[in-house]
Formats: C-alpha cells, structure tokens, sequence
C-alpha cells in the first residue's frame, strides 16, 4: 500500500478530566473513500475537529503525505488541502452557485471581482465532478434541493484544490434520490485522486461509498477494516461494542 | 474537459432570456417589479385625477422632493442589507446639519470645510453605532432608537430650543434650487448611457476571453436605447420653461446628477467589489461569512458608517432645499426611508436589495405625498395611505422570502 494521505498515532484529546480521544491510530488515502462510524459521542466530531485545526489534538502524531506536521489551526489546515464540509453547510441563499464556491477566496482584477474567472473555474470544479443535477450554476442557492446544496458545498472544496476532503453526515436529511446523488458525487471526488473521510449513521450509504472503514468505540479506534473484508453485522457489531476485538486492522 | 455541459444563465436566445426573467420572478425575486409597477399605476391614478400632476413644473418638483429621500433610501440599503437598521439616520442628518451651520454660520468655518466636518461627524456616528452593533451586538434596533433620542437632544443643544437658522450659502442653496444649462442635461445623458455601453462591454470581453457564453449583444443594446429614451424624454421636459411666473425655468436640476453619481457608485461598489460581496454574505449568513474568513465585525461597521454619512449628505440635501437647518430637523424622515426602500424591493430580513430599488421606492412615497397633496386630500389620509404601502410591500417581502427560501428543509 502507497503512504497514506493521512496518518494518525496515538493521538489524544482530553476535556478536563474526559479522555475524548484514548490515543486513536486512523489513515485515510488519496483517492480512496474512509468511512469513519461510531455511536453518538464516540469522539467522531472530535477527530474531525483536530484534523481541521479547529479544536487541536493534546497528543500524538499527524504525518500528511508522509511529512509530520502540526495542525494548530484551520489556517494550517487549509494550507495543507484539508477541507471540511459541515452538515450545516455555511452556504449563503442570497447569493448564486458561483458567488458561494467562492466565498472568501474570490478573483480580483484591479479591484474589482472578476465575474467571469470565478465562473469559467466554479463550472469546471463542478464538470469535474460530473455534476448533472444543476441547472445554472448562477442560480441562487435558494432555489436549489438539498442534494445541490451539498454539491455546491463539495464543488468548494474542489476549487479550492483540496487533497482531503472530510464530509460530516452528507447525507443525512437526504431523501432516497438525494442521497444516490451525494454519494455519486463522494465517490467521483475520491475518484480524482482526492482523499475522502465521510461521517456516517447510515451503514448502507458507507457500504455503498466507502473503501474503508474505520470504527470509535468510547474514543477508542476499534476497528480499521476494508470494506471488501467485512460485512454489515461485524461493523455493527464493533459500533455497538459487542464485537471489541482489535479487527483486522490494516 | 468533462462531456457534461453546465448551462450560466447568459447563454440562449433573448426569448430564453426573456423566459427565465419570467421564472425568477414566479419562484420569489421580484426585485422592483411591484414598485415599477406602484409607480406606473400611481401616476395614471394621480395624472387622472388631477390637472396639475402631470405639469412640466410637478414633473420637476417630483424629483427635487424625491432627492432627498432617495439618498436616505440609498444610506439605509448598507444596512438593511445586513438585516439591521438604522432608527438614527434621520437625526444623524439633522445633527450633522446643525454642526455644519453652527460652524459656518456661528464661527465663519469656509463652507467646503463645514461640510466635509459634518460629513466626518457622520462617519464617527457610524463607527460608534457600528462598534456597539458589531462587537458588542446590541441589536440595531435598540442602538439606533438611544442614538434616535438622543441626538433630537443634541440639535435641540446645538441650535436652541425652536431655534432655526438660514443657510445663506448660494452654492449650497443651488444644489435643490438651481438647474443645469441646457447643454449640461444632455451631456449628462451621454454620458451615462457611455458609461453603461463601456462596462457591458467590459463585462462581455471579460466573458468571452474565459470561453463563457454571453447574452446576445441585442440585450445590451435594448437596455441602452431603453435607457437613452427614458432619459432623453425626462431631460427632454425638463429642459422647457416650466414656469408659472415671467423668470424662466428651465434645466436639469444640479441635485439629479448628483443622486445618479451616488447610486452609480453605490451599485458599483455593492455589485463589483470585495466589499459588497462581503455585505451580501454576512447578510444572507453570517456564520458562512465568518468561515469563509471574513472579517464579520468590520464589513458591519463599515456598512453603518457609509449608511450614517449618506444621510449627513441626504440631510444637506434638505437644507439646500428649504434654505435653513431647523432643531427638529430629520425626525420623521428616517421612517419614510426604511418605507421607501423596502417599498422598493429591499427586504427586512436581510442579503438582498439593491440601490435601483432605494431609487423606485423613494419615488413611489413622493408620488404619493404629491399626488395625495395636489388632490387636496388631508395630510392624514398622507400618513394612512404611505403606512399601508409599507405593511404591503412589507409583506410582499415576507411573502417572496418564504417562497425562494422555505420551501426546503435544513437542519
Ligand atoms: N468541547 C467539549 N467539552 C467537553 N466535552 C466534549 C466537548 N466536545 C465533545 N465532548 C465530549 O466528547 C465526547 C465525544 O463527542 P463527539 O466527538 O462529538 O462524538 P460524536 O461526534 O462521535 O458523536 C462526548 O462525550 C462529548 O460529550
Ligand atoms: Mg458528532
């Protein structure tokens, strides 16, 4: 197997006197899917906010494409090609397709937003993606379903050449259509080469999705499986703690 | 490059166009639509019943008593945008009236530099109600209601109580009273219509250098010669004798070049720049703004300082018009402004609007306080008629929000 895009040893996170994070080991690889899964207060969103530089880790090792680096902030999180989507998304309705994929990192010409730039890029990180569910791309993100939303939200990372992606929850208010939408658009991602983490409660969609998938039980990794090698009940088994061997860990 | 093909909106022939106006406006942005509309209809109204409505001399009038207004409107749009507002611009203007008299008149200060003072005492006021909606977030509403009572105080100080006094400046006076030569009327004109025809090209050179699809080149035009005629038939009329006396009018009136310059840099800056980008997103979602790494705070502080100097400029509009600055000056402006501009398309809630709607809606509450006024109506039925356009367009608003937005569930 090439280095992992990302690599964590024995990372730790305490609130006071609560060991969120008992010293967890997760990789991740470029162009591949890794499910991350694990029973409300797990430590999953915790795990997510370390690697953005959000809420930084106590302890432990992150190595990024092999180099050990330190993720003290968002800033240096980005830098490194790190990018999150929220469930909440952070989209503004007001504004169009184009306008949001851009927010904050827009094109200037002498002081002035260069309009055109910004939409011949937002429309090719979107063709990238096979994108067919648009009609416009400057549409307003109030028109658009909450499937669109999310492919507004993960067209963003691509302009902003993100090399891992981490997804919280992508499909969870989602109908049945949405959800086959989101998770074409995962795999496509992973498919150009980008590392993916997605978030998940739903063992079908990560079934479907994911490459591997990697398990917290009360803050510990208990399992690091391939999806090819396991099935559904052992990984149910792992989140709900009946199953606590160390699995077949890569 | 992908086979998929991702359509923008400008490509399609003018009938698509056409047709995809019609769509935007079905699923909720209306824009001005229903003030254009409010106009229309209120002139043939008031044209109708009255003789004097549609005269060279109230067609004048209209927009000298709309200038005013339409420059608050303007102001308040940099914070209506943001979903805030500003109780205060009306006695902002009004104190910052009161300090460019009492230093030009009470301590001989030059005029130029008198005015340049009162605009900075605008800013200062922006930056304080700014910093305590910003930073320490005190809503608006509260801040700009302790400033409104507060600052009716501070013209009573500055000038006495009744007190009142003239501005014998003839520059100033010209602004509101005075009218441009002929000539100056149609300059002005081509100008604009040069102006519009360089940045559309602009825009379209810049599109078809990124390989992007433009309009038909028509719509450029047709807008233009929309433009060209509208405003050649205005100046066109204004340019005769509208007078009902020997002393010939005839002209332009200054302050209209001046309201276009404001509005002309106003969109330019809400639509062009950094800036206004930053105002739409921090008014559309502040969180999103915030994580896309804007500086959520300033872009607010910035928005209520241009909001309150506008409305220094708008208050000496008004000195200019009546030739004095009295100390009850701007106290109930400010409410028709917050009418005019949401009467113009610009929503409470926040993230949309645009200084065009500022414009049509200061002209909709002119209309009806001069058409209500040749009428010989009451000046109650002025008030009654005026709150009941607010609360409709008010809704309209709430309507066409609900509409564009909440037909989707999020959590
Ligand atoms: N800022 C915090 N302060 C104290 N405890 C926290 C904090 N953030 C998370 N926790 C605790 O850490 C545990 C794991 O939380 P979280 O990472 O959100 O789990 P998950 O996302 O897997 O549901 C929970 O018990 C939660 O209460
Ligand atoms: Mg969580």
């Amino acid at each position: 197997m090439d280095t992992p895009l990302i690599e964590l040893t024995g990372i730790k996170k305490s609130f006071g006197p609560v060991d969120v994070l008992k010293g967890i080991d997760f990789t991740a690889y470029a162009g591949k899917v890794t499910a991350l899964v694990g029973d409300n207060g797990a430590g999953k969103s915790t795990l997510i906010k370390g690697l953005s530089g959000v809420q930084p880790f106590d302890d432990g090792v992150v190595r990024f494409d092999g180099q050990e680096v330190h993720l003290a902030n968002p800033k240096q999180a980005s830098n490194l090609g790190i990018e999150v989507v929220y469930q909440d998304l952070a989209l503004c309705e007001n504004l169009d397709i184009v306008q949001n994929m851009f927010l904050g990192r827009e094109e200037t010409t002498t002081g002035t937003l260069n309009e055109a730039a910004m939409e011949f890029a937002a429309t090719k990180a979107l063709q990238s993606l096979s994108v067919r569910t648009v009609k416009s791309v400057r549409q307003k993100v109030s028109s658009l379903s909450g499937g669109q939303r999310q492919t507004v939200a993960i067209g963003r990372t691509v302009l902003r050449n993100a090399k891992l992606v981490i997804l919280d929850e992508p499909t969870a208010a989602l109908g049945v259509a949405q959800t086959e939408q989101v998770l074409n658009l995962v795999r496509r991602l992973a498919d150009n080469g980008i590392g993916v983490i997605i978030i998940s409660h739903n063992l079908a969609d990560v079934f479907q999705v994911a490459d591997y998938i990697s398990v917290l039980y009360l803050g510990g990794m208990v399992a690091s499986l391939a999806t090819a090698d396991t099935n559904y009940n052992d990984v149910v088994g792992y989140i709900t703690g009946t199953k606590s061997l160390e699995g077949a860990a890569s | 490059m992908s086979n998929t093909s991702l359509a923008t909106g400008h490509e399609g022939t003018i009938r698509d166009q056409v047709k995809a106006y019609f769509q935007r406006v079905r699923s909720g942005e209306m824009g001005a639509l229903p003030a254009v509309s409010a106009l229309i209809l209120l002139a043939i109204l008031f044209s109708s019943l009255s003789p004097f409505f549609l005269t060279k001399l109230n067609f004048a009038n209209l927009f000298v008593q709309s200038a005013e207004l339409a420059v608050l409107a303007c102001a308040l749009v940099f914070v209506l945008l943001l979903g805030e507002i500003d109780l205060a611009a009306g006695v902002t203007a009004g104190v910052g009236m009161a300090l460019f008299v009492v230093l030009n008149q009470k301590m001989g200060l030059d005029p130029l530099l008198s005015v340049i003072a009162a605009l900075a005492f605008g800013s200062l006021t922006g930056w304080i109600i700014g910093l305590f909606v910003a930073r320490i977030r005190v809503p608006s509403f509260v801040v700009t209601l302790g400033f409104f009572l507060g600052f009716q105080g501070l013209q009573l100080i500055m000038l006495g109580d009744g007190g009142i006094y003239r501005v014998d400046i003839p520059a100033i006076q010209a602004i509101m009273n005075s009218n441009m030569p002929e000539w100056a009327g149609w300059v002005l004109l081509v100008v604009m219509v040069g102006v519009s025809l360089l940045i559309g090209l602009w825009d379209r050179s810049r599109r078809t250098k990124a390989g992007l699809a433009t309009r038909p080149i028509a719509m450029l035009f047709i807008r233009l010669a929309f433009m060209a005629v509208l405003g050649g038939i205005a100046i066109a009329i204004l340019n005769q004798n509208r007078s009902v006396s020997i002393k010939a009018i005839a002209g332009v009136p200054i302050v209209i070049p001046i309201v276009i310059v404001i509005v002309f840099i106003g969109t330019f800056v809400l639509d062009r720049t950094l800036f206004g980008r930053y105002l739409y997103a921090v008014g559309g979602n502040p969180e999103a703004g915030r994580r896309a790494g804007i500086d959520v705070a300033k872009i607010r502080i910035a928005a209520f300082m241009i909001c309150s100097t506008l409305a220094v400029v708008s208050g000496l509009l008004h000195a200019s018009r009546i030739g004095s600055v009295e100390s009850t000056a701007g106290r109930t402006i400010v409410l028709n402004g917050v009418a005019a501009a949401v009467v113009g398309g610009v929503s409470l809630f926040g993230g949309r609007g645009r200084m065009m709607n500022a414009i049509v809606g200061a002209l909709v509450i002119s209309i009806i306080d001069n058409g209500l006024g040749l009428i010989g109506l009451p000046a109650g039925i002025n008030f009654l008629v005026t709150g009941g356009v607010l609360v409709g367009a008010a809704t309209i608003d709430a309507l066409s929000r609900k509409r564009s937005g909440g037909s989707i569930l999020r959590t």
